[in-house]
């Protein structure tokens, strides 16, 4: 049985204007299984929420599209489909969970109307009684008490307004579910709460979850595979353990190790990554992270390097292609 | 030496709301010695950035004292605050919001320097601004350009190079490298590690994430709803975190490592309640695991529980 629930083939997303073209998705393969949660990791600028927004069909219209490779949900191909195709999946099949709890909910109606209204939408056959009665079950699921369904989203705080809009998320029980950074704007005491609350609710529900985040730490805690995004491009792929006791790594993914001021060991110094992220309008030839990479060479100033494979882990750098004995 | 440079002795600041007097920061006691560095953390509203822009004058305290190498600045006059502001620095948490975009970054750099008539030859200030460039680390082609054709990493620098234009002796970094990416992150805290050694700067570090206050810190402060909870050396706070909002706080963070995937973590229930009118004693008490009746009643010390570790909490000490 085939259990993938999404896969990007050789996905490109550009944005255009009349003075410039952003290059902000570059040819990304991913494959997302039932009840997986995959991690896509990378700084601002990687293109992570690009993807995402490519998948739920909410790309800018006009400015964005993709230009090449396919999306198929399931069994559709939903690469080009129609604003109305694309509403029917919408917060069914898939849904999505923003940054922002604070600007994602509507401050004039009340948090049960707002979880009501995705009810209303994709379950019609759901009587008032019934849809009532699922709103209810919802705010208890994310740890709310349900007479708090006829307050509106100000009297609640940051994290309970999260978990407010995964309720929403959750409400048709969608097979997949994006989630954009949905700790980041909130306290670590939140975060692991509302961290916690998710994990479980991936093993009651099997929801697969995209994960979008820059914390390392976060993918570690609830992943099971993580994709390394670098310029539009993913770098390196593997299973958690690959990318967190792997020995063979992306220069670019030991870079961000690098950078995270550790809670074990005492250093010195931190090995920060120079440089910036490229333009994402004017892009380097051959590897995309040649400028900033302490080990490049010609080779890499040129040539676009070949996929390495290893047991699915998968890294994008010609230190593997010319000698595999090689290690970072 | 160990003459502290700063220091606050029972420090207040209350905001009149509607709802009643907001305990910001209530009753906080903390010494800074020359050329170290206090790591402030605490989740939000806890009163983190309050205390920092108190210190500074930059809110004017409702009772308590600011000792600047033993002087009060409190009582200090307009003038007199001037003067001392030259030596006293902030640096921002958003340098997206904290820089005129309307001036470019030579004209940001030398803001303070033409405030304060440290120089006033155009030429000593040209070679000022270039020469805090060069230790910022901003490339000199980007004298004219403007905030918004800078990224945060480069931003911030400028921040920083704003903040170092005086020479300051103490500077308050409030959430210096929150909004920026890993690897940039990374790049700003070396600088201004090595901006200390060089010019033996002193720091108060005001952020939430852990993992950077225990890499820059050589004393931390715990807050708690405007009291400090407990204060200790950077090493023993996190080797050995006696307060259960501490130990919450160290358990929350999620590590980048799968050797502790399974560790159990120790959450804490509900959220930070409101710092309007707080009831006496400890704030912390609803959300923790070990209360007791001793814990309500009288408001909490700070207690000396080893030399140098002070923690506020009827458990512990005992």
């Amino acid at each position: 049985m085939d259990d993938r629930i999404l896969s990007i083939k050789n996905l490109h997303v550009k944005y255009e204007n009349d003075e410039m073209t952003v290059y902000a998705v570059n040819g990304i393969d991913l494959e997302v299984r039932r009840g997986e949660t995959v991690g896509l990791v990378g700084e601002t600028g990687a293109g992570k929420t690009t993807t995402a927004f490519a998948v739920m069909g909410l790309l800018p219209k006009k400015i964005g599209s993709i230009s090449e490779g396919e999306i198929i949900l399931g069994d559709i191909d939903i690469t080009h489909a129609t604003e109305a195709d694309m509403r029917l999946l919408r917060g069914n099949k898939i849904s999505m969970i923003f940054q922002d709890p604070m600007t994602s909910l509507n401050p004039l109606i009340t948090v049960g109307d707002q979880i009501g209204e995705v009810l209303e939408l994709h379950r019609k056959e759901m009587d008032k009684e019934e849809r009532e009665k699922r709103v209810d079950a919802l705010l208890e699921l994310v740890g709310l008490p349900a007479e708090r369904k006829t307050e509106y989203p100000h009297q609640f705080s940051g994290g309970m307004k999260q978990r407010i809009v995964i309720a929403m998320a959750l409400a048709c029980e969608p097979e997949l579910l994006i989630a954009d950074e949905p700790t980041t704007a909130l306290d670590v005491t939140i975060q692991a709460q509302v961290l916690d609350m998710m994990t479980g609710l991936k093993a009651k529900l099997g929801t697969a979850i995209i994960l979008i985040t820059h914390d390392l730490g976060v993918v570690a805690e609830t992943c099971d595979k993580v994709a390394i995004m670098y310029a539009g491009e993913i770098i390196e792929f593997g299973s958690l353990e690959d990318i967190f006791a792997g020995e063979k790594h992306h220069p670019y993914t030991v870079g961000l190790f690098g950078s995270i001021p550790s809670m074990e060991e005492n250093v010195q110094r931190l090995k920060p990554i120079n440089g910036l992220m490229p333009d994402p309008c004017n892009l380097p030839s051959g590897c995309k992270f040649h400028a900033r990479c302490p080990r490049a060479t010609e080779k890499c100033r040129t040539c676009i390097p070949e996929k390495f494979e290893e047991q699915g882990h998968i890294i994008y750098c010609h230190l593997f292609n010319e000698n595999t004995e090689k290690e970072v | 030496m160990d003459r502290p440079l700063i220091q606050t002795v029972d420090l207040i600041k209350y905001f009149n709301t509607p709802g009643g007097m907001l305990h910001a920061v209530d009753g906080i006691n903390i010494s800074i010695n020359k050329g170290e560095t206090l790591g402030v953390v605490g989740e939000s509203g806890c009163g983190k950035s309050t205390l920092g822009r108190t210190i500074l004058r930059l809110i004017e305290p409702t009772s308590g004292q600011v000792l600047y190498d033993g002087e009060d600045i409190c009582r200090l006059n307009d003038k007199q605050m001037m003067e001392m502001r030259k030596k006293m620095q902030i640096i921002f948490q958003d340098p997206y919001a904290s820089l005129n975009p309307r001036l470019t970054v030579g004209e940001l750099i030398a803001e303070p320097i033409r405030v304060n008539k440290l120089l006033t030859n155009k030429k000593e200030i040209d070679a000022r601004i270039f020469q805090l460039m060069e230790i910022v680390g901003i490339d000199e082609r980007f004298v004219n350009s403007y905030p918004h054709e800078l990224d945060g990493g480069r931003r911030q620098r400028i921040g920083i190079a704003r903040a170092l234009a005086l020479n300051p002796e103490f500077i308050v970094c409030d959430e210096p490298v929150s909004s920026l990416d890993v690897s940039i992150q990374a790049q700003i805290l070396n600088l201004m590690m090595d901006l200390q050694d060089e010019m033996g700067l002193t720091y108060m570090f005001i952020t939430h994430d852990l993992s950077v206050v225990k890499h820059i810190s050589n004393k931390i402060a715990v807050l708690y709803l405007g009291q400090c909870v407990e204060y200790a050396d950077s090493e023993e706070l996190f080797k050995n975190p006696l307060h259960p909002y501490t130990r919450a706080l160290l358990s929350a963070i999620p590590i980048p490592s799968i050797k502790k995937r399974d560790k159990k973590r120790q959450l804490i229930r509900g959220e930070i309640t409101s710092p309007i009118e707080p009831k006496p004693g400890c704030r912390f008490m609803s959300r923790c695991d070990f209360s007791c009746e001793k814990c309500s009643g009288e408001n909490l010390q700070l207690k000396e529980v080893s030399p140098g570790h002070l923690v506020a909490c009827v458990q512990v000490g005992q």
